[in-house]
């Protein structure tokens, strides 16, 4: 059997994720506001996960609500197939 | 005791004529007052386009109160109630705001927000579109 070749990890540098509640000192997050929110959904209005977005779990947590929030009043759809 | 502040948004039929919208906005403001209730700002964005049809409608009339009232005043569930009654209300809101909501409802009213909020958008954008693009290279790999 031929040798297999030894798989060398190349690391991608990417810059650093940070918290921009924490880093703008942003104590609310508006649920009327629906362009805003708009950065922490997919094009499906799936909510982004913490490891992209780069959110502090504190925030995560009241972007999550203010999300679902917006998204009773209609201001967010529930399902979309594309929405940026 | 303190009172506890709450914010309320309603969204109303479009079918609604100039004078049956003020009617019901003016009942719903009723009955805040008379409930013990202080009515500290009302904000109307009219014919709103929604997200998603309700009842087979894609617009309606927004109209957001922010009072004060006693925590056990029992005005929210009565509050609640005439938006279930009533027809002519799409979908209802309420929720009890914070300390910070309060302060940022503030700085909200006095407009000093709108232009923060509009740095905000701009400083936010690149950040959004950067992420965006990690996120299809991610997907890519």
């Amino acid at each position: 059997m031929a040798k297999r070749q030894k798989y060398t990890r190349v690391p991608v540098i990417r810059p650093k994720k940070y918290c921009r509640f924490k880093k703008s000192g942003i104590k609310y997050i508006d649920y009327k506001n629906p362009d805003f929110l708009m950065a922490f959904i997919n094009e499906q209005g799936k909510l982004l996960p913490r490891r992209i977005t780069g959110t502090s779990l504190k925030y995560q947590r009241k972007v999550a609500v203010a999300v679902k929030r917006c998204r009773h009043i209609a201001l967010l759809p529930y399902v979309a197939d594309q929405m940026k | 005791m303190a009172k506890t502040h709450y914010e309320s948004v309603v969204v109303l039929t479009p079918v609604l004529s100039e004078k049956m919208l003020q009617d019901a906005v003016s009942s719903f403001e009723k009955l805040i007052t008379e409930n013990g209730g202080e009515l500290i700002h009302k904000e109307n964005w009219g014919l709103t386009k929604m997200a998603y049809p309700i009842q087979k409608k894609t617009t309606g009339f927004y109209q957001i109160f922010e009072f004060a009232a006693e925590a056990d005043a029992q005005i929210v569930d009565k509050l609640e109630l005439a938006y279930r009654r009533d027809e002519q209300v799409l979908r209802y809101l309420c929720i009890k705001l914070d300390k910070h909501a309060i302060k940022y409802n503030e700085r909200r009213r006095n407009g000093e927000f709108k232009k923060a909020k509009l740095v905000d958008n701009t400083s936010a954008a690149p950040v959004a579109e950067a992420k965006l693009a990690t996120i299809t290279s991610e997907e890519e790999e």
